[in-house]
């Protein structure tokens, strides 16, 4: 287990448990940006440079700003934005239900066989040609999908907002 | 008659130009002198380190040289702006700090960082703090992949150009905390419109150089570079901007570099006339300074990516222009891009956020998605000769002008009378 | 088609700003304080006392404390104190003179009136406007040396008005001598007429002027 290895789960893991913990809702959203950061860096550490500016570009760039505004945006006053303690049968729930998450990823990680390499080897290096042409070729099928889920996603999107104005357009 | 001479000489002239199409350039300019100075100094300077920090030494060099050389671009940037916005409204801009006003920078400087710090009693302090510090480091860090000379470039990634663009997504993160922090509903009102507009420009900068990147078929700088080297007869380089497709996408890549960089006439976010100053209201002094240079960086490393995707990077325009370092031309295409800016900036009114959003949406969007649509295309009758050459830039330039028009006519809705939507 | 407004408008910036270099019309700045700017003539600031030659500018100020300035100013910003003696003015005439003649300029607002009813051409406006100084009160106040300035300087400033003035000033003089001529050459003539002329109109014609000499003139309002 290497140093580099050891800070980046330390980075990941303990911004995510803080950011559960934290009582100020924005603070908890920015600290789960910062632990997918530390996903990204774990990509970089990984040697998928690909894997992990998409991730930049994708989870710290957009989705952090989707939870941002639905956070915002669903909130009346900036005193909604504090969480109150939980009650007792609140947090026994939450042990449970994380306990249980917790037994089902331990039991595959462990049944998993990961083959031991020899450690002089160099890690392969997946070039960008590489990657576009497995996905396009024999992982094509699931990028269709993806793309079609994308697109009605972006549809309905379009359609929720357009359907409240019913009128004609605004000034130009 | 004169149709079968026109043909002729088509035909002759893109049988040379296919000929001569893998022209690269000769041994000549790369061994010279001044085209090597660069790398010369340092490794005059790394040498004096032992081999193993020799490395670590390069990389501070770098690192060193960049930030150099862009922090004194975006001090004189400042008084160019000022001194050309000045000209050209019939006043001579500031000339009273040291000759023509060459002092001014270090004049701004010295009153920005003795400027009363003020930060809200209200505000979230350690966020306030950060997300200036944030914004510029995120807009530096896309300066390490632009290859500005012809070994000069900080980290040679094979994803650059997916590595400068998730570096400039993330500044939108600081834009938020900024506004945020300030504990202030204008600055969050502001600090959400100004997100909104980062948002929709991100698209059309996305999209404007998939292109490129198809084309070239790489996502490295310095291979993309390297793809747009050569000369047709000499004088017409290979340059992606002297293509249909590419003219269409240097111009929307350049439209949302000046959207994402809040640079007028989009600069709704930071107008003055606009809630004070936006998410900017509640910093002063050196942190607004730093908001401002983080501007500059951002628009500078927008131009310098525009060099490399569409102006051919550090390739000199003819052949025989290669005498002139490959460092100097890139700096004459960056200079020359930013004092477009400025140009634009002078002469366009602000944009509105209903425009603007508009714009992004509904013009810049579908062009882009054309454009692909374009370049897929050309990538696709590389293989046309001949006549056949002149029937594919007769399509492409269809294709881009044909869209444009049409989807102009629909933005601009003309005189009419206006109805609003929430008056009743 | 969309576009054409945005290249005609980089079009007019780019000729102001290549304009700008070799056009004056285009960069109309005036690099204060290198290049003073060209003042109208009527442009008025504060007042200045006209005296005739600059040799002797005590001596030939023109005014002559009548005192009607200092009563017209709407801020009463002026001081006169009149002379116990009187001196020959410019014109050989014995006229008092202003022993005292003080302006407040903190106080004075260039309202010109002071000039509007000086009977004598002897207070008028002046262009100076790099007055400025650091001590509030005494600086301000400006006494008779500060305020004389010669006709020349008076001509350097407003030449038509200054021409006007001389002109209206040289012709009142004129007349002034014509009169005293003739009242001269009358009171000449009038002895030898008696010695020429019949007895009845003899006593009368040095009746008449000396009717006039008793009769005293009529009280100045």
């Amino acid at each position: 287990m290497n140093l580099t290895l050891a800070i980046i789960s330390v980075l990941i893991l303990g911004s995510a448990a803080v950011a559960v913990s934290l009582r100020n809702l924005i603070h908890s959203a920015l600290l789960l940006i910062a632990s997918w950061a530390g996903v990204a860096v774990f990509y970089l550490w990984a040697g998928a440079e690909f894997v992990a500016f998409a991730q930049l570009l994708v989870y710290v760039g957009a989705i952090s700003m989707i939870v941002l505004f639905a956070v915002l945006l669903t909130r009346h006053s900036r005193s909604e934005l504090t969480v109150a303690a939980p009650a007792l049968s609140r947090a026994i729930a939450a042990i449970l239900a994380g306990g249980a998450v917790f037994c089902v990823l331990a039991s595959a990680v462990l049944k998993t066989d990961f083959a031991a390499r020899p450690a002089a080897a160099v890690p392969p290096t997946i070039t960008v040609r590489e990657l576009g042409t497995q996905l396009m070729l024999s992982h094509s099928a699931a990028v269709l999908v993806v793309g079609v889920l994308l697109t009605v996603a972006l549809l309905g999107a379009i359609v929720l907002a357009a359907s409240d104005d019913s009128k004609k357009g605004d000034a130009p | 008659m004169s149709g079968a001479v026109i043909l002729h000489v088509a035909a002759n002239v893109s049988e040379w130009t296919s000929r001569h199409h893998s022209l690269t350039f000769a041994a000549a300019p790369e061994t010279s002198w001044l085209e090597r100075a660069p790398l010369l100094a340092r490794d005059a300077l790394t040498g004096l380190l032992p081999e193993s920090l020799r490395w670590f030494a390069n990389s501070l060099i770098g690192i060193g040289v960049i930030l150099g050389a862009f922090g004194l671009l975006f001090a004189y940037l400042t008084l160019a702006e000022r001194k050309i916005l000045g000209r050209i409204q019939n006043r001579p801009g500031p000339n009273r700090t040291g000759w023509f006003g060459l002092l001014q920078p270090f004049a701004d400087a010295v009153k920005a960082l003795t400027k009363e710090d003020i930060v809200p009693h209200a505000a979230d302090h350690v966020l306030h703090f950060l997300a200036p510090v944030v914004l510029v480091a995120l807009s530096l860090m896309g300066f390490a992949v632009i290859p500005f000379g012809r070994e000069l470039i900080a980290v040679e990634l094979d994803a650059a150009v997916l590595y400068f663009f998730a570096a400039g997504a993330a500044t939108e993160l600081a834009v938020f905390m900024a506004g945020w922090a300030s504990h202030n509903k204008y600055s969050l009102l502001a600090a959400m419109r100004a997100l909104a507009q980062l948002i929709s420009y991100e698209l059309p900068l996305l999209l404007s150089f998939v292109p490129v990147v198809t084309l070239a078929g790489t996502l490295s700088t310095t291979q993309i570079v390297a793809a747009q080297a050569g000369w047709t007869a000499g004088f017409i380089p290979h340059w992606y901007v002297l293509t249909p497709w590419g003219l269409a996408g240097f111009l929307i890549f350049m439209v949302a570099a000046l959207a994402e960089s809040n640079r007028s006439p989009f600069d709704l976010p930071e107008a003055e006339s606009e809630l004070i100053a936006g998410h900017l209201t509640e910093y002063s002094g050196f942190k607004y300074a730093l908001f401002f240079m983080a501007e500059y960086f951002g628009m500078c490393a927008l131009s310098a990516m525009a060099v490399t995707l569409f102006l051919g990077g550090w390739q000199a325009p003819c052949a025989f222009l290669e005498w002139i370092p490959s460092y100097a031309w890139f700096a004459i295409k960056l200079l020359t891009l930013l004092l477009g800016f400025i140009w634009i900036r002078a002469t366009l009114p602000r944009l509105r956020m209903d425009q603007l959003t508009r714009l992004a949406w509904k013009f810049l969007v579908p062009l882009a998605l054309i454009n692909l649509g374009n370049a897929a295309f050309w990538s696709l009758t590389a293989s046309w000769t001949g006549p056949l050459q002149l029937a594919r830039w007769a399509i492409a330039l269809l294709v881009v002008i044909g869209p444009f028009v049409v989807l102009g006519r629909t933005l601009s809705t003309g005189v009419g009378p206006r109805t609003y939507r929430y008056a009743t | 088609m969309l576009g054409t407004g945005l290249l005609q408008g980089l079009a007019v910036t780019a000729k102001n700003f290549v304009g700008s270099f070799h056009d004056p019309a285009r960069l109309t700045t005036l690099e204060y304080p290198e290049v003073k700017p060209k003042l109208p003539e009527a442009y008025r600031n504060f007042p200045f006392l006209v005296s005739e030659n600059a040799t002797d500018p005590m001596g030939t100020l023109r005014c002559v404390a009548c005192q009607i300035c200092e009563k017209e100013c709407p801020p009463q910003c002026i001081y006169i104190e009149k002379s116990k003696d009187k001196k020959p003015d410019a014109n050989g005439k014995a006229q008092i003179y202003p022993a005292i003649f003080d302006i407040d300029t903190s106080v004075c607002m260039s309202c010109q009136i002071c000039v509007e009813v000086c009977p004598f051409d002897a207070i008028k406006m002046d262009h100076v406007f790099e007055i400025a100084t650091s001590d509030r009160f005494s600086a301000l106040l400006l006494d008779r040396e500060q305020l004389a300035k010669s006709n020349e300087y008076y001509h350097s400033i407003r030449p038509t008005e200054a021409a006007e003035v001389d002109a209206r000033l040289a012709a009142e003089r004129k007349a002034a001598e014509e009169k005293a001529k003739a009242a001269a050459a009358a009171k000449a003539a009038a002895p030898v007429k008696p010695a020429t002329l019949s007895a009845p109109p003899a006593p009368k014609s040095p009746a008449a002027p000396s009717a006039e000499a008793q009769n005293p003139p009529p009280p100045v309002a």
